[in-house]
C-alpha cells in the first residue's frame, strides 16, 4: 500500500507504464480557475465573445443564527455538550434545508463521538462517507463527507472535513463501524488517509491500481487497459459540451 | 510374507499386493492432532452461483465451522460516479439506472430528486409524475423482492422457486417495457418529471397484475413457509439485532426484521408517500426467516401503494412547466426503443427555428444548476439509497456518490456468519440481497 507523499505524485496507471492524470503533462479535464468562457472552445478566434465570461467559484459562506428548523437545536446541543465546538466548528452551513457542519477534520472523531452518543442529539447512523475534490478551489482541497442520521429525532446532519492533498484524518470506525468499508472507498477513490482504521486498503479498485480515481486531476478513461492492446481516450479528447 | 525398507508384500492368487500402512508412517501420523488441523481456507466466489453475481467470500474454516468471513468486493466496479461527472445532468439517469439493475428506477429516483433538490423544484414536481414515479417504484420493489425469493430458494433448495419468482418479475418487466421501452436500465425518471406518459395499455396490464399476484403470494407461502426444510434452513440462522444492524449501518428489511420500523417512506417521505396509506412490516426474529416474512409482506403493501396510486393517476403534465430545464422533446416509445417523437422532429426540422435551437442548446449543452451540494435518501429495496450531489454551477454533475445499500449492507456478512455453519453464510448473504452492480457501481 503506498501513501501519497505529496502533491505531485501522479495517478492512474497500472504499474510500469508512464503516468497519466495527475499533475503532469494532464489529458484529463482540469478545472481551471476561473472558468473562462462558455463552450470550452480554445485555439479558436472568438467572435461571439462569449469566450470572454469568466466564471466565479462560489464561496462558502457560514450562516448566521438563527438557522431555523431544528438546525438551532442540534447545534445548541453540540455546543453545549461539546466544551471545544468554538475551535472544532469552523462554519456552520445551512443551505437548501440541510445542515452543514464544517469541521477541523482533527477533531472528526470526538464531534462524531459527541454526535452519536449525546442525548440530545442521538444521531445513530452514519448513513454515509463520501469525498469530495474541490482542485484549484480550495487549497484544502480534498473533503470528507459524513452524513448522520438521527432516527430517535428523524433528522439528518452533514459534517464536512478539508484536508489538503496527502494529509489525513482521523477514522470515526470506532464510533460508527459501518464508516469501515466507506472510508476505504474514500480512500481508494481520493486518497484520504484515515488514521486508525483497521484496515485501510482499496475496496472498489484492484489491490495494485496506482492513483485514486475520483480525483479531479485523475482523467476518465485514456488509462491503458489490459486488453487486447485496446486504448480508449479520455471523453473529453472525444467531444465536449461545456 | 518378506519385509523389506519399503511396504510389506504378501503373494496373492491376483499377484503380488503391497501394503503401504504402518511402518514408520504410524508414528508420524500419530503424532498429528487430527482437531487442530483441520482448519482450512476456502475462496468462495467471485464466480459462484449462490454469491449474487460477482462477491467473493474468504472463508477460514474448522471442520464445517466458520472461524472468520472477508468479504470482497470491486469485481463489477464500472466508475459509474466519475464518469457522471463528463455528462449532463440529464444524461446522468441513464448512468446511475445501470448500478443496481435490480432496482435501476430507485437509482433514477434517488438521482433525480437530488438533481431537485439542488435546482429548487422539488414542489413543482407535476403530481402526475409524482403518482407515476411512486407507482413504478413500487412496482420495481415487488420485482427486487422477487427475485430476492427466486434466488433466496435456489440457493436454500428450493429450485422451484426460482423458476416461479422470475416469472412473475417478467410480467412486472413487461409493464416497464410497455412504458420506457427498455425492460431494465430504463432512464425513465429524469430530473424534473417523467420521460414518457403511461399508455392505456400498461395500466390495463398493472390491473392484470394486482390481482394475478396475490393468489400467487398465497401459492409461495404454501409451499415454502410450512415446510421443514426450509424452516431449519433460516430460523435462527444469521442473526443480526437492532445494535448490529445500526452499527453496521444495516437498513431495509433486514433492519425491520430485527424489529425496528425505520421506512424512509414512512419517516422522512418524499414523492408524496404521506398520502398513500400502508403498513411498515416488522419482524422481531432477527433472522433470515424474518427477513423472509418481511420482504413478502412488503410485496403486499407495495401491491396496496400500486392500487392506490393507480386511482389517483389523474391527467395532466408529466414534466414540470419550466422550459429551462424541461426536456424539450417530446418522446415516444417506438420500435427501438424511446427517442423523439416524429411530430416534434418535423416541428424542430420543419417550421420553428426557435424550437430547433432550445432543442439542441438543452440537449447538448444541457441546463445549469446553481452551485451547492444536497443529500437525498429514498426507500430502496434493499435499505437506504443515498444520493450525495455536488454542482460547481455548471452543466454537468461536479460530483455524484451514491450511498449504496447493498454495499454497506454487504460488512455484515462476518458479523452474521462467524462462528455458524458453512451453508448458513449461504442463507445469511443471501437474506441481504446484495447485488453487486449497486455496490461496485
Amino acid at each position: 500500500m503506498t501513501i501519497e507523499p505529496n502533491e505531485s505524485s501522479t495517478g492512474g496507471v497500472p504499474v510500469s507504464a508512464d503516468p497519466v492524470g495527475a499533475d503532469v503533462n494532464a489529458p484529463a479535464q482540469v478545472p481551471s480557475s476561473p472558468r473562462k468562457g462558455m463552450f470550452g472552445i480554445t485555439g479558436t478566434g472568438d467572435v461571439s465573445g462569449f469566450g470572454g465570461l469568466v466564471r466565479r467559484h462560489p464561496e462558502i459562506v457560514g450562516t448566521a443564527k438563527p438557522y431555523g428548523g431544528y438546525f438551532d437545536e442540534v447545534t445548541d446541543a453540540l455546543e453545549e455538550a461539546y466544551p471545544g465546538f468554538a475551535d472544532a466548528i469552523e462554519k456552520v452551513v445551512v443551505d437548501r434545508g440541510e445542515l452543514t457542519l464544517h469541521i477541523k477534520p482533527e477533531r472528526v472523531l470526538e464531534v462524531a463521538q459527541i454526535m452519536r452518543d449525546d442525548e440530545a442529539l442521538r444521531f445513530e447512523l452514519c448513513s454515509s462517507v463520501s469525498g469530495v475534490d474541490y482542485l484549484n478551489s480550495d487549497a484544502r482541497r480534498l473533503h470528507v463527507i459524513y452524513h448522520l442520521t438521527s432516527m430517535t429525532y428523524r433528522r439528518r446532519v452533514r459534517l464536512e472535513a478539508a484536508i489538503p492533498a496527502g494529509g489525513s484524518l482521523p477514522s470515526v470506525t470506532s464510533v460508527y463501524p459501518t464508516a469501515d468499508w466507506q472510508e476505504r472507498e474514500t480512500y481508494d477513490m481520493f486518497g484520504v488517509v484515515f488514521t486508525g482504521h483497521p484496515n485501510l486498503t482499496r475496496v472498489l479498485m484492484p489491490d495494485d491500481w496506482e492513483g485514486f480515481p475520483q480525483r479531479k486531476d485523475y482523467p476518465l478513461g485514456g488509462v491503458p487497459v489490459e486488453y487486447k492492446g485496446a486504448e480508449i481516450p479520455p471523453p473529453d479528447q472525444r467531444r465536449v459540451y461545456q | 510374507m518378506t519385509q523389506s525398507g519399503y511396504a510389506s508384500e504378501r503373494e496373492t492368487t491376483e499377484g503380488r499386493v503391497f501394503t503401504v500402512t504402518g511402518g514408520d508412517w504410524d508414528t508420524v501420523t500419530g503424532s498429528v492432532d487430527p482437531l487442530s488441523n483441520e482448519k482450512i481456507v476456502v475462496n468462495m466466489g467471485p464466480q459462484h452461483p449462490s454469491t449474487h453475481g460477482v462477491l467473493r467470500l474468504v472463508l477460514e474454516l474448522e471442520g464445517e465451522t466458520v472461524q472468520e468471513v472477508r468479504p470482497v468486493v470491486g469485481y463489477l466496479h464500472t466508475g459509474i460516479e466519475k464518469n457522471l461527472e463528463y455528462r449532463n445532468w440529464t444524461q446522468g439517469t441513464t448512468f446511475v439506472t445501470r448500478a443496481d439493475y435490480l432496482a435501476p428506477l430507485f437509482n433514477e429516483a434517488g438521482y433525480c430528486l437530488a438533481v431537485e433538490k439542488l435546482l429548487g423544484i422539488t414542489d413543482d414536481i407535476t403530481e402526475r409524475a409524482n403518482t407515476i414515479r411512486v407507482l413504478f417504484m413500487e412496482l420495481n420493489r415487488i420485482s427486487s423482492h422477487l427475485v430476492w425469493l427466486a434466488t433466496t430458494g435456489m440457493e436454500l433448495g428450493a429450485i422451484s422457486m426460482m423458476l416461479y419468482g422470475f416469472r412473475e418479475r417478467e410480467y412486472i418487466l413487461d409493464i416497464f417495457e410497455e412504458t420506457t421501452g427498455l425492460r431494465m436500465n430504463h432512464a425513465y425518471f429524469r430530473p424534473g418529471g417523467v420521460a414518457q406518459d403511461i399508455p392505456d395499455s400498461a395500466i390495463k396490464k398493472i390491473r392484470d397484475f394486482l390481482v394475478y399476484l396475490p393468489k400467487k403470494l398465497k401459492e409461495y407461502e404454501d409451499m415454502l413457509s410450512g415446510q421443514v426444510i426450509w424452516q431449519e434452513r433460516t430460523q435462527g440462522v444469521a442473526i443480526l439485532d437492532v445494535t448490529g444492524c445500526l452499527a453496521m449501518g444495516v437498513t431495509g428489511p433486514v433492519l425491520r426484521s430485527a424489529g425496528l420500523a425505520w421506512d424512509l417512506r414512512k419517516t422522512m417521505p418524499y414523492c408524496g408517500y404521506e398520502n398513500y396509506e400502508f403498513d411498515v412490516p416488522t419482524a422481531t426474529t432477527a433472522d433470515v426467516w424474518g427477513r423472509y416474512q418481511v420482504r413478502l409482506a412488503e410485496i403486499r403493501e407495495s401491491l396496496k401503494i400500486v392500487e392506490q396510486a393507480l386511482d389517483r393517476l389523474r391527467p395532466g403534465p408529466i414534466f414540470i412547466s419550466d422550459k429551462k430545464i424541461a426536456w424539450p422533446a417530446q418522446l415516444a416509445v417506438g420500435l427501438d426503443g424511446m427517442g423523439n417523437s416524429l411530430e416534434h422532429v418535423a416541428k424542430i426540422m420543419g417550421q420553428s427555428m426557435e424550437s430547433l435551437i432550445h432543442h439542441f442548446k438543452l440537449v447538448t449543452e444541457g441546463f445549469r444548476v446553481p452551485p451547492g451540494q444536497v443529500y437525498v435518501s429514498i426507500e430502496h429495496p434493499r435499505g437506504e439509497l443515498g444520493v450525495h450531489a455536488v454542482s460547481d454551477g455548471g452543466t454537468h454533475p461536479y460530483r455524484v456518490h451514491m450511498r449504496d445499500p447493498s454495499f454497506v449492507n454487504l460488512q455484515a456478512i462476518p458479523a452474521m456468519a462467524e462462528g455458524a455453519l458453512l451453508a448458513d453464510v449461504i442463507a445469511g448473504g443471501a437474506s441481504l440481497d446484495p447485488v453487486m452492480g449497486g455496490c461496485d457501481r
